[in-house]
């Protein structure tokens, strides 16, 4: 129930700051909003089998399923250089994304 | 053909591309490796097509683990087709990169590589998280590539362009990754074959797995979620935009003909929603594009357009439906490529793709024009090319699914994609026609820098102008320096796109060929039981 709870929470966040106009508030809302998939995925395994998956004769009753803590792993790194290069976007280039003049295709170099 | 050469596909562009980093002097060592792996990506696609043409799957269990356990690489004849097509793209937009300027660019190489491997990858997977990972291994050189419109940095549209696209991949990746997480919470897998059938017994799967339908759409810039793709797209160089039009929607399409089969089982309960999104889906691409004043605004709403189209397939989910959205999904791609390839050799030539500048700048571009006029004919569905075939046996499928107004739709829809057509034709072939000799000049060319440079250069004597028609240096194209258009220049600029037009007439004239291929590929998404076994080595 915390799980789901926190998931709403992040993902309630997350559409916030997605619908901002300023970059830097929109990758804080990826960041959000990738927290509260990896969570979501931590809670796909099962959250009560809490022994760690390692040696032989494991008992399947208690312990926990390794395979959505991989996921986890895979997707924290690819969100994370995501993030990253987002974050080089917002620096480079105008700040803000307005419509102006140049929106027919026949705008300056920057 | 042995099912354990499949993991060579994604693994030797990822070697490839680290040895293209390498810094070697003058850059041209990674060039050549970079055509010579996308030969020998085609020359491995069709021998895949070869392998898997009587309905056969290969399938790889990835680290030799047992089967359910390793994560599967599976062919079938649907994606060694898509494969054969996406080689073949990759291969002629970085031929037009290199004449073109983009691919002169140190980076050009290991990120075409890496996004080879990516699209093998997501193209042979069978399994869903592994499909989150492929398509992400194929976004991320994308996003490098978008950027650089230009030596070593990106124009503020390319920037803008970038900014969009990749918030918005981030967060439809992320609402995959959500969908491959409720389907593991609900079903314990995410291999495709143990998935089968899943969620037509169980309402709660087929939401999971819906919810990664509906990310796979989003992908596949279907309405209403396709302002990205008419606004990213034209705003990077012509090259590129090239080479995404093959490939990153059509993964998606491809992922989602292959997820339905496979889980759904094509569920009838489910494909009004398909029809009903799909065809407007067809309508809101094709108004879009007729209000466009750009040519590659206009082709990348023709996209969206035609998008509708290839999924339409999946909607009617009859062997005659699967047959022609197969169809159409490979011809699509060849003569969209086609198009903005021809349109680019102009772009890169004349410094603009405004319509309204072009028009007083053009001249005779004879070989372009046919290129040009061949693909677009193609794309409007008209005999003799491949379009008509593709249109015509969708239509027939439609009606024998007994679906009217979808037919009536995708008719309407032809009539006005030509118009559109035609608005591009009389901006930018026709006007040459007429004079036959270079339009008046103009130095300020309708651009604000002003730099007008003589584009002309001294070997124009057969186009009959005396040259110094003025163009902007306000170019896509990464050289900055005196650029002097060569007969061979132009040539190596329109042959990549001739050479697409030329397949489009082949794929016309030999339909029959592909549309049997695609029929043996509409058969196993018909019936996935062979595909099923082979995956879960039962």
């Amino acid at each position: 129930m915390t799980l789901a709870l926190t998931v709403g929470a992040l993902v309630a966040g997350a559409a916030y700051l997605l619908l901002q106009r300023d970059l830097l508030r929109v990758v804080l809302g990826a960041v959000l909003l990738s927290h509260a998939v990896n969570l979501l995925l931590f809670s796909s395994g099962g959250v009560l089998r809490r022994d760690e998956p390692l040696g032989a004769d494991l008992d399947p009753a208690t312990t926990a399923d390794p395979l959505p803590q991989a996921f986890v792993l895979t997707a924290i790194v690819i969100a994370f250089a995501i993030t990253i290069y987002l974050l080089v976007l917002a620096v480079t280039g105008r700040r803000q994304d307005v419509a102006g003049p140049d929106d027919d295709g026949r705008e300056e170099d920057a | 053909m042995n099912p354990d050469v499949l993991p060579l596909l994604v693994a030797v562009p990822l070697v490839a591309a680290g040895v293209a980093l390498l810094p070697v002097r003058g850059g041209t060592g990674a060039r050549v490796l970079l055509m010579t792996l996308l030969t020998a990506n085609l020359a491995a696609a069709v021998a895949l097509v070869a392998a898997t043409r009587d309905g056969s799957v290969l399938v790889h269990q990835v680290g030799g683990w047992d089967a359910g356990i390793a994560i599967p690489l599976a062919a079938d004849a649907l994606s060694a087709l898509v494969m054969t097509v996406a080689a073949l793209l990759t291969l002629a937009c970085s031929a037009f990169a290199l004449a073109s300027g983009t691919g002169r660019l140190r980076l050009f190489a290991p990120f075409v590589l890496v996004l080879t491997a990516g699209v093998n990858g997501a193209l042979l997977t069978a399994d869903l998280f592994n499909l989150f990972v492929f398509i992400e291994v194929m976004l991320l050189p994308s996003y490098g590539l978008l950027v650089l419109a230009r030596e070593r940095r990106g124009t503020e549209a390319s920037v803008r362009g970038s900014r969009l696209y990749v918030v918005f991949n981030l967060v439809v990746s992320t609402v995959l990754l959500a969908g491959v997480a409720l389907t593991y919470g609900v079903t314990g897998t995410v291999n495709l074959a143990a998935l089968a059938g899943a969620a037509t017994d169980d309402p709660v799967v087929a939401a999971a797995v819906g919810m990664c339908l509906v990310a796979l759409a989003m992908k596949a810039a279907v309405v209403p979620v396709h302002g990205w793709l008419a606004r990213a797209y034209p705003s990077t160089s012509p090259a590129v935009t090239a080479l995404f039009s093959g490939l990153h929607t059509k993964v998606a399409i491809y992922a989602i003909y292959r997820v339905y089969a496979v889980v759904f089982e094509g569920d009838q309960r489910y494909l009004w929603i398909g029809l009903v999104v799909f065809s407007a889906t067809m309508v809101v691409g094709v108004l879009g594009a007729a209000g466009e004043q750009r040519m590659r605004s206009v082709l990348a709403f023709h996209m969206v357009s035609q998008i509708g189209y290839i999924l339409l397939g999946v909607a009617l989910f009859t062997p005659a439906g699967l047959t022609a959205g197969i169809f159409y999904l490979l011809h699509h791609m060849v003569v969209k490529a086609s198009l903005f390839l021809s349109t680019g050799a102009i772009e890169t030539r004349y410094g603009t793709d405004v319509l309204d500048d072009l028009k007083p700048r053009m001249r005779r571009e004879p070989v372009l024009a046919a290129a040009f006029g061949v693909a677009a004919l193609s794309l409007a569905g008209l005999p003799p090319f491949s379009g008509f075939v593709a249109k015509l046996s969708l239509v027939l499928a439609a009606l024998a699914a007994g679906q009217v107004a979808v037919v009536v739709a995708a008719l309407a829809v032809s009539l006005v994609t030509l118009l559109s057509m035609l608005k591009l034709v009389n901006a930018v072939f026709a006007p040459a026609l007429v004079s036959g000799a270079a339009g008046p000049v103009r130095a300020d060319g309708g651009t604000t820098d002003g730099t007008a440079r003589d584009g002309t250069a001294g070997d124009d004597a057969r186009d009959g102008a005396a040259g110094g028609a003025a163009v902007a240096t306000r170019t896509a194209t990464a050289r900055t320096s005196e650029v002097t258009w060569t007969r061979r220049s132009r040539a190596a600029l329109a042959a990549p796109a001739v050479a697409l037009a030329a397949v489009t007439v082949v794929l016309g004239l030999g339909a029959q060929g592909l549309l049997d291929l695609a029929g043996v590929a509409a058969d196993g998404l018909l019936d996935t039981t062979t595909y099923v076994t082979e995956v879960t080595g039962r």
